[in-house]
């Protein structure tokens, strides 16, 4: 998908300027609340009409002004899921799913209904009426509602943060794997930081009406680590547990990792924080902590008072964090073999 | 004991006849008005919304008054119809227009109320899934302002069978044609001897009146069981 934006719109005192081209499948934008995301968004969908600009979405003019273009929302082929899902309450979740499916030509239904009720597993759900589902519920039929409407791109704006915390990591899977499966390019707005790290490659970052940086989730979660309490968050996706000794045995790329929780699906997403991570210069003898990998030091970054360490453990990447005398101390420079080491508790389940 | 004259059975059916129709034929253009004063952006709203609601402040003979000009053969749209060989005024539809212009800011205005209830994204949602305006008008906001509308419908419904004022201008009280209840009454107060029969049709009303708000309420009930589905 390619996506040129350049538009202003003022709102009451409120401006939002914001000029981008760029082109992938997972798209984030990326910034605080009132920083004009929301307002972004509705532009592109032809909810709300720009000031002056033009919109492009792989070479077709969605809007213009000089040529006097605006084409309404139904024409332009964006689907969007709302933050509360917003499903029609007078019908059923079927008649929801199928509201969009219904409303495209015969030719262009891409999707099989089946295939999509099964992967977002809401078969059960089907004849309930929408008062009587849970939010998760609402949201997964919400996705599904716009995915069947077989749009050439998904606006999903705060999809998750009217959830809980355990709710929204329950969710994820589905969204990855419904944006897999189908291949629908996806812009996915939010200001949590875990979740665009979760669904994104790109990300634009809004400050104050303004587009401020085009950067990559990884590169934002980086820059965090300076001024977060709680680090650089690593995300690793593991697989295949094996229970052994009251602990559980991952699978991360070629190593074994072992955690103090784990156990049911076979693949699993946990963090661990730069701060949870040890660095030895050689091998310790013996250690409480589990896990021991051996790892080369890619490079190393100041952030405040604390310097990040990008490691490479067999082919894995690993952010730890130390402070500026460690980096003499253990002669961390580019290419040096280091220890990293993990208690197994410090894992934390996502999904 | 109600022994009531054929012209009384008359007036009885004859307002059933107009409060029906007026309602029926109002639905539509209350509909219609409802949905342009919230949703679009129609320039010079409050004035609209002025006009509309004008009838609900103004005396009822006032209106009477009004259309007896405008509908009378020497008013423009009288002497309009008048030539096509249509007569309204004194006739039966005359109470009906009386009725529906009466009646209409009560049915625009609890219409409208429901229609503001309306979460604008749910409308959004439909239009980002490929509904064109009208789609969305037919398949979000009509039926989920459905209990708005019945309710509307009822008051308009019972106003048009309490209609007085302006249609004994325009429509005269002419037994078996024009009379209605409220007219009978009237004629029967004004009748030596008359008390018991317009007490007679005072209960008549009071039936009617209480038959409309149980009727509203069950389908009321009906929608929401619908809507708890």
């Amino acid at each position: 998908m390619k996506l040129e934006v350049s538009v202003e719109k003022r709102l009451g005192d409120f401006t939002l300027a914001a000029d981008f081209a760029l082109e992938g499948r997972r798209i984030g934008v990326f910034g605080p609340s009132g920083s004009g995301k929301s307002t972004l968004m509705h532009m592109l969908a032809g909810l709300l009409r720009p000031d002056r600009g033009r919109i492009r979405l792989d070479g077709d003019i969605l809007f213009d002004a000089e040529q006097k273009i605006n084409l309404p929302p139904e024409q332009r082929r964006i689907g969007v899921v709302f933050q509360h899902a917003h499903l029609f309450p007078h019908m059923s979740v079927q008649r929801n799913l199928l509201y969009g499916y219904r409303r495209i030509p015969r030719q262009e239904r891409k999707i099989d209904p089946a295939l999509l009720i099964d992967v977002l597993n809401i078969a059960p759900l089907l004849g309930r009426g929408v008062n009587t589902l849970s939010g998760g519920e609402r949201q997964r039929v919400a996705l599904g509602r716009t995915v069947l409407s077989c749009p050439r791109l998904i606006l999903m704006d705060e999809p998750l943060s009217g959830l809980d915390e355990g709710l929204k990591y329950q969710i994820i899977p589905y969204l990855k794997r419904v944006f897999a499966e189908f291949g629908i390019p996806l812009l996915f707005i939010s200001h949590a930081l875990n979740e665009m790290r979760l669904m994104t490659d790109q990300v634009l970052e809004f400050a104050g009406g303004r587009l401020c940086a085009q950067t990559t989730a990884h590169e934002l979660a980086l820059r965090r680590l300076g001024t977060s309490q709680v680090g650089y968050i690593n995300l690793l996706e593991m697989h295949a547990p094996r229970a052994h000794d009251g602990l559980f045995i991952y699978t991360w790329g070629e190593q074994d990792i072992v955690l103090t929780a784990g156990g049911g699906e076979p693949t699993g997403m946990f963090e661990l924080s730069s701060k949870d991570i040890t660095l030895f210069k050689r091998h310790p003898e013996a250690t409480s902590a589990r896990n021991m990998l051996r790892c080369r030091v890619k490079g190393t970054f100041e952030a405040g008072n604390r310097v990040g360490v990008e490691l490479d453990c067999n082919g894995q990447h690993l952010v730890s964090q130390v402070v500026g005398g460690a980096v003499r101390d253990l002669d961390l420079v580019p290419g040096s073999e280091i220890i990293a080491v993990i208690k197994a508790s410090a894992f934390r389940r996502l999904y | 004991m109600l022994d009531f004259s054929p012209a009384d059975w008359q007036a009885i059916g004859l307002s059933a006849q107009v409060a029906v129709t007026a309602t029926l034929a109002s639905l539509p253009f209350g509909f219609a008005a409802a949905y342009l004063l919230v949703f679009t952006r129609m320039p010079a709203k409050p004035l609209v919304d002025g006009l509309i609601n004008l009838p609900l402040v103004l005396p009822p003979v006032v209106v009477g008054y009004l259309l007896l000009l405008l509908l009378g053969s020497k008013g423009w749209l009288g002497g309009l119809l008048a030539q096509m060989g249509i007569q309204i005024v004194f006739t039966w539809k005359a109470a009906v227009i009386a009725s529906m212009v009466v009646g209409f800011p009560l049915l625009v205005r609890s219409i409208r109320l429901g229609m503001e209830e309306i979460d604008e994204r749910l409308i959004q949602a439909s239009r980002t899934l490929g509904a064109h305006w009208y789609d969305s008008l037919f398949t979000v906001i009509l039926p989920l302002s459905s209990r708005a509308i019945i309710a509307g419908a009822s008051l308009m419904f019972a106003r048009s069978l309490g209609e007085f004022g302006a249609t004994i201008l325009v429509a005269g009280n002419i037994p078996g044609a024009t009379q209605t209840i409220p007219l009978a009454i009237y004629e029967y107060t004004s009748t030596p001897g008359g008390d018991r029969m317009a007490l007679g049709l005072c209960l008549v009303s009071i039936v009617l009146a209480l038959a409309v708000l149980l009727f509203n309420e069950g389908l009321v009930k009906r929608f929401n069981r619908g809507a708890r589905r």
